[in-house]
């Protein structure tokens, strides 16, 4: 095989024509950017509504305090008129309690309190203000903002009170930095994040393209990298493996069979060929030619017989003729079977017996498990002799669980455990000489058919000789699948 | 007999014509599918040979029109698709036998006389009688001069079979399809014995053998040999 003719797959020149990974246009990169997204914004959604609960609470607190001080006061002013006022002012001014009080005459100036006094402006305002003032503070003053409520009492006199509410704002400040701070980081990692994945993910996807091209360049070596971690990719990454394995394995396969064929059927026409040229050349009597033909018809049936037995694997093994199955009863099958060998073995001095007692219903194709217990059998009887005494072949059918297996077993000199592998394959034969009859094809043709059924093969010790079990999966007969 | 081959190999065609000649038949060639069909609307043949690949229209589908038109001829389907499903496919859409290529000449002509003579199912006959051996079907009794002969159920269907198709010969694989509905090829060949077990029952004792081996071909049950 030449490099040049090995391309099965077509489509490798627009795999090649493609650019190379791409890490911001590869879906991980972009998932993960999604997910980020998304988190920052549920994070920012959290964040925002604990700051507005927090200032609602603060809010409202902050209210109750000034209308009970407003309360309060009124209660003093109406009892004592603004003497009366301006002591309880006094008096509340001194007191640390955060507390803001000014009482101003008609012209703005500070009559009692501990509010320095403020912009006319304030002054002139009614209810409800926001206002900064100047406190003391460690070497000097500063300016802080206060909250309060301005009052217009007779003579032009006006009382504010008010609370401080400085921290709030910082508090205020504080929250919304945390706020843009923690969104972007969320923001960032979750970037960071995704790239990470989306590296680690577009490195593994690499490998595993990397190496399929090497494959689709002929090299069936090659194997995907395994992280060895057991998630999707190394799943993945392993049922591809395991395609690998069976394609090659059948690449391989062919390979032998071609081998095969150039030694088993260039063989027979070979003989053929030689045969004719010798009757042609050196008999000149119409019997000898006669001969000469029979002969050549009945070789050239055995390489049709041969040909059509490996045309049926190569079709079996693409998996063909599956709506072909139907459900039957194996044992009645092999009860069939053993009465067509029965009279073969007979001649041969080898008895063959039926061990199965009770129906075993399969879907299947009928006349291909027929064929493979033919083989079965057939095989059985060229090798059920031991050295000395009477052949026996035994043929059973029996439950097992939710298979059934079809067991054919000879008393002959049996396979040895290192070479049944090999007697499965196609053209196998375990004598090197392969003068006994037989193409080497029986036991591959029932390893076929048992695959196509979803079944397997298996070729044991029966002490001594040889003994075939093939299971196949068995039909639920309650069920009572409907076919078409 | 007038037989009609559609078949575009014409070295294939070649041999066969000339084979059926010497078995004393008329044959009609057509090498596409097209003409092949219109031939075989427009006259009488007493067999059709089809092949499944043809040029112009392939033979499954001239069998299926014929059979929707009423033609009744045995069609024998001829073909390089040797799977199960393939021959299923051939006899579903009316084909009445079916042969893989490549394929034996005798078994070719087994099987064409064998279609032309098959009886119609309301002309059954309810007794095979070839010289003094009568088989009496529906008694299930076999008598060969009047003396009973007893035969396993296997072996009453094959003799059956044998003398359904008396005088002409019956190659193994019908056997193993008509006999056994086994449509693959056995790598042994278990017919032989099985013949050879019957033909124990049927001629041991007497004088003049009634089931002959026809060589190369296969079997016939007949008075005189092939």
């Amino acid at each position: 095989m030449t490099a040049r003719s090995f391309t099965p797959f077509g489509a490798r020149d627009t795999w090649s024509a493609k650019p190379g990974p791409n890490i911001f246009r590869s879906t991980a990169f972009r998932l993960s950017l999604l997910y980020a997204a998304l988190f920052a914004a549920a994070a920012a959604l959290a964040m925002g509504y604990v700051y507005w609960q927090t200032s609602v609470f603060y809010a409202r607190q902050l209210d109750n305090t000034i209308q009970a001080e407003i309360r309060g006061l009124a209660e003093q002013y109406r009892l004592g008129g603004l003497p009366r006022l301006n002591q309880v002012v006094a008096q509340r001014s001194a007191a640390a309690g955060g507390g803001l009080y000014l009482i101003a005459d008609a012209d703005g100036e500070r009559v009692s309190g501990n509010l320095a006094a403020p912009s006319a402006a304030l002054l002139e305002k009614r209810g409800r203000v926001q206002f900064p003032y100047r406190a003391p503070a460690p070497g000097g003053t500063e300016t802080r903002l206060a909250i309060g409520q301005v009052f217009q009492l007779s003579g032009g006199y006006r009382l504010v009170v008010g609370r401080d509410i400085e921290d709030r704002r910082k508090l205020e400040d504080i929250f919304t930095s945390a706020f843009i701070w923690g969104v972007g980081f969320i923001a960032l990692i979750g970037v960071l994040g995704g790239l990470l994945v989306s590296r680690v993910l577009l490195r593994r996807i690499g490998a595993i393209t990397d190496t399929s091209q090497r494959i689709m360049h002929g090299d069936l070596s090659q194997r995907l990298p395994l992280a060895g971690t057991g998630d999707e990719l190394d799943r993945l990454a392993g049922s591809l493996n395991s395609m690998l394995d069976r394609i090659e394995q059948l690449i391989s396969g062919l390979r032998e069979v071609s081998d095969n064929i150039a030694h088993d059927l260039k063989t027979p026409l070979t003989r053929m060929r030689n045969r004719i040229d010798t009757a042609l050349r050196d008999a000149p009597d119409s019997e000898t030619y006669r001969e000469t033909l029979i002969q050549t018809i009945e070789e050239a049936d055995e390489l049709i017989r041969t040909f059509n037995a490996l045309l049926s694997i190569a079709r079996l093994e693409a998996g063909a003729q599956v709506e072909d199955f139907e459900t039957f009863d194996l044992a009645a099958l092999a009860a069939d079977a053993v009465e067509l060998y029965e009279p073969v073995a007979e001649g041969e001095d080898i008895t063959v017996s039926l061990n199965a007692p009770q129906p075993a219903q399969v879907n299947a194709n009928r006349q291909l498990l027929a064929q493979a217990t033919a083989n079965l059998i057939d095989n059985a009887i060229k090798y059920a002799r031991p050295d000395s005494g009477e052949g026996a072949i035994t043929v059973g059918v029996e439950p097992a669980g939710s298979h059934v297996r079809l067991i054919v077993a000879d008393n002959g000199p049996g396979i040895p455990e290192d070479q049944r592998e090999r007697a499965l394959k196609r053209f196998a034969r375990l004598e090197t000489s392969r003068s006994r009859p037989g193409s080497g094809l029986g036991l591959s043709l029932v390893a076929a058919v048992a695959r196509l059924h979803g079944g397997s093969i298996a070729l044991e010790d029966n002490r001594p000789g040889l003994r075939v079990v093939v299971t196949l999966p068995a039909t639920q007969t309650h069920s009572g699948k409907a076919r078409a | 007999m007038r037989i009609l081959i559609i078949e575009d190999d014409e070295t294939a065609a070649g041999y066969l014509i000339r084979a059926l000649k010497e078995a004393g038949h008329v044959c009609d060639l057509y090498g596409d599918g097209a003409d092949g069909l219109e031939a075989a609307r427009s006259d009488d043949f007493d067999v059709m040979i089809i092949d499944r690949m043809l040029p112009g229209r392939d033979g499954i589908s001239i069998i299926e029109t014929l059979r929707r038109e009423g033609v009744k001829t045995p069609v024998l389907v001829l073909s390089a698709l040797g799977g199960v499903d393939d021959r299923v496919t051939g006899l579903r859409a009316g084909g009445d036998d079916y042969l893989t290529k490549p394929y034996a000449m005798s078994e070719l002509l087994a099987r064409v006389e064998a279609l032309a003579r098959r009886p119609a199912p309301e002309e059954a006959e309810t007794r095979y009688v070839v010289g003094d051996l009568v088989l009496d079907r529906l008694a299930h009794k076999v008598t060969r001069g009047g003396e009973p002969i007893v035969l396993q159920p296997r072996e009453y269907r094959l003799l059956e079979y044998l003398m359904k198709h008396a005088g002409q010969v019956v190659t193994r694989t019908m056997l193993l399809e008509n006999v056994w509905d086994y449509h693959f090829d056995p790598q042994t060949n278990v017919i032989d014995v099985h013949i050879s077990r019957l033909r124990a029952k049927i001629d041991k004792g007497f004088d003049r053998p009634l089931l002959h081996t026809v060589r190369g071909a296969g079997y016939m049950v007949g008075e005189t040999g092939p």
